[in-house]
């Protein structure tokens, strides 16, 4: 910044203003079409059909109606059944909640043992974790498929839950050991002199340290197991799918009119969930993602 | 007496690095064992060993008589003061201080009682619902003695407890640990690589030096009589004169001829000592050159001495010669009339004096 003790003359202040404006104006600009699509999605959803005929895309609604939305949450339909996402949203929930628990859960102890009880093989381990993180979606798929019929879970959602779980541990023992590394190998040394065990330290020493990372996983885990879309559409069967599965399935079926406004509010509706945990814990993601070592 | 600690024929390997060798050491009952070396020779590693927290290559430890080679740390009744304090930074000191306590199920009245005993000991009895991160370097070391301290163990381990603490504080903190050894009545065993801190608080010294027991003795056998060049310069501050000089029969004892630039050599005669080989190092402490004229006694002889510097230190002057192709530090009475440049007569005092082989370091008399 400008120096006051040196007196600069104004001009080169007057342009930073103006460069500072210019910034502004920019971003603003990217944000704008950033957030152009969303409300295109929320004017339309609120329009009945008649005005989406009618009128401009980028209108707001002349008259707000919600039947869309009720229509999308309860008796649209996906295929030959019309209830609406209601019951996918449902799946969808009992298969992300277990999914993210369990897997956050296995990469919190994988990352406190990779990270803190460095045993001899323990580099090569978390260099196979690290590698299954890029392993390709579409190359499990028939593996899996297999390994879910061998174990009777095929169509099931317990057996889209170890999916997930088993994709998602390689991300989540990488979030959990990078954290941990940071941490001095003397706090576990005192808690072993202070008598405790393995998972006594964890639980009493390390958990507590680890919400912001906890946070970070669980957001990343939710967006991505709630967003999926390939394993869903994959490894489930009627009455299992996912909501992203039935929201394809409710914009893709083609008998009658093409109801943009309903297909709107059910992308809403299957995104909100997304929504709402970025809203409630994304400064923890921010404040997790930088977070560091741990001053005594 | 049975020693509580008896460390015996240990060696510890990382891979293929041997980092200590063959170490035997005990500690006696109400015994202050310090373990003082350079940076890097191993002390928090040996330490680490007989807590239990590094297996060890070979040899057998001992704590209070029972063979603990292969006990886990929680069985070895020992407590640990770490270096960086690793306190539990999401437990309040209370929690701190009791989570041992708690880990091992002591009822909850005993451990509110104990804690306020180590607390008031202490005097952290106003911190303990703070967190670690809310305490000064100071107080944190407080909470960590505590830590230990609420245990009760047989032996207690200290790695460099005090080296985070500024000067003074750590003056103070160590008196502070010397009263409560003498209190306690406990056995410690202390790293430092500070010599002053192993001088004013051991019993007992081990000088390591790359994993490598160099000595084993009182602070005064050690400080008087060093048992190789490496322990002789480690210890003492300013460190001891190692001058090298050519050493001769004469009569029944030795002429000790120094080498001076511009200057004859200076002569000593040792009455003492015979059979010195021809090429020795004298070492000399500081205190045992004084001016000529302060010191009288057996072996005391004086030579004329280019003063090449000056260093005030408050209650003496050191000054320092170049004898024998080494700075020789002299310590004199704080209102020397020494000046740079100018000669003053000193006074060197054989009666403390040590003499090494100059090729293997071991000390010959
Ligand atoms: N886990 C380890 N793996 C391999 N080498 C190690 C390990 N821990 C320590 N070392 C090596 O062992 C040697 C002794 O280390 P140690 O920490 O015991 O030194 P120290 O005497 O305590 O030094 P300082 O005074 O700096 O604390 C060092 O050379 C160090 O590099
Ligand atoms: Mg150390």
């Amino acid at each position: 910044m400008t120096d006051p003790a040196r007196g600069l003359p104004a001009a080169p202040r007057a342009g930073q203003a103006a460069l500072r404006w210019l910034l502004f104006a920019i971003l603003g600009l990217f944000a704008l079409f950033y957030l152009m699509p969303l409300f295109v999605m929320i004017a339309t959803s609120l329009k009945s059909l008649e005005e989406i005929r009618a009128g401009s895309l980028v209108a707001l609604p002349a008259r707000v109606t919600f039947e869309a939305w009720g229509t999308a949450w309860s008796s649209a339909c996906t295929g030959i059944q019309c209830e609406g996402l209601r019951p996918y949203f449902w799946n969808s929930v009992s298969l992300s909640v277990p999914a993210v628990a369990i897997s956050t859960l296995l990469g919190a102890v994988n990352g406190y043992v990779i990270a803190q009880w460095r045993f001899r093989g323990a580099n090569l381990i978390f260099s196979l974790m690290l590698f299954g993180c890029f392993i390709p979606f579409q190359v499990v798929l028939l593996p899996m498929a297999r390994t879910l019929g061998f174990m009777g879970l095929t169509g099931s959602i317990s057996g889209l839950v170890f999916v997930h779980v088993i994709y998602g541990i390689g991300f989540t023992t990488l979030f959990f050991r990078n954290y941990y590394v940071t941490i001095p190998v003397e706090l576990v040394k005192a808690a072993k002199v202070d008598g405790a065990g393995f998972f006594r330290i964890f639980w009493s020493v390390f958990m507590p340290l680890s919400l912001p990372i906890l946070m970070v996983t669980v957001i990343w885990q939710f967006t991505q197991i709630w967003n999926d879309f390939l394993f869903g559409v994959s490894f489930s069967q009627a009455g299992t799918q996912p909501v992203t599965v039935a929201l394809n399935n409710i914009v893709n079926s083609t008998t009658g009119v093409k109801e943009y406004n309903v297909d709107m509010a059910a992308a809403i509706i299957a995104a909100l969930p997304t929504l709402f945990v970025y809203a409630v814990a994304g400064k923890y993601f921010i404040r997790g993602l930088t977070a560091g070592s741990v001053k005594g | 007496m049975e020693p509580i600690l008896e460390i015996r024929n240990l060696g510890k390997n990382f891979g293929a690095v041997e980092i200590l060798k063959d170490i035997n050491v005990s500690a006696e009952p109400g015994g202050f064992l310090v373990l003082v070396g350079p940076s890097g020779c191993g002390k928090s590693t040996l330490l680490n060993c007989i807590a239990g927290l590094e297996p060890i290559s070979g040899g057998t430890i001992h704590i209070g008589g029972r063979d603990v080679t292969h006990v886990s740390p929680k069985d070895r009744n020992i407590a640990m003061v770490f270096q960086s304090y690793a306190l539990y930074p999401t437990m309040s000191v209370a929690g701190n201080i009791t989570f041992g306590m708690k880990v091992r199920g002591v009822d909850k009245a005993v451990r509110a009682r104990k804690l306020q005993e180590v607390a008031r000991q202490l005097q952290i009895e106003q911190l303990l619902d703070r967190r670690p991160s809310q305490l000064s370097g100071g107080q944190r070391q407080r909470v960590a003695m505590g830590r230990a301290l609420v245990r009760d163990p047989q032996l207690f381990l200290f790695d460099e407890p005090l080296s985070n603490l500024d000067a003074k504080l750590r003056v103070e903190m160590r008196l502070e640990i010397k009263k409560l050894h003498s209190d306690l009545g406990a056995t410690m065993v202390y790293v430092t690589h500070d010599q002053i801190e192993a001088m004013t608080l051991a019993t007992r010294i081990v000088v390591l030096k790359d994993g490598v027991v160099q000595q084993v003795g009182s602070p005064a056998e050690i400080y008087n009589r060093p048992t190789n060049l490496f322990v002789a310069d480690f210890m003492g501050s300013p460190a001891m004169n190692l001058i090298p000089a050519r050493a001769s029969r004469h009569g029944n004892g030795t002429r000790i001829e120094i080498e001076r630039a511009g200057g004859p050599p200076i002569v000593l005669i040792d009455g003492r000592i015979d059979g010195l080989p021809g090429d020795v190092v004298v070492g000399l402490r500081p205190e045992d050159i004084a001016e000529a004229g302060f010191r009288a006694g057996d072996g005391v002889q004086e030579a004329e001495c280019l003063i090449d510097m000056v260093e005030p230190a408050g209650a003496d002057t050191f000054v320092v010669s170049l004898i024998g192709g080494k700075q020789v530090t002299a310590r004199l009475h704080a209102e020397t009339e020494a000046r740079p440049g100018s000669t003053l007569a000193l006074a060197f005092d054989l009666g403390k004096v040590s003499y090494f082989a100059p090729d293997t370091g071991e000390r010959l008399n």
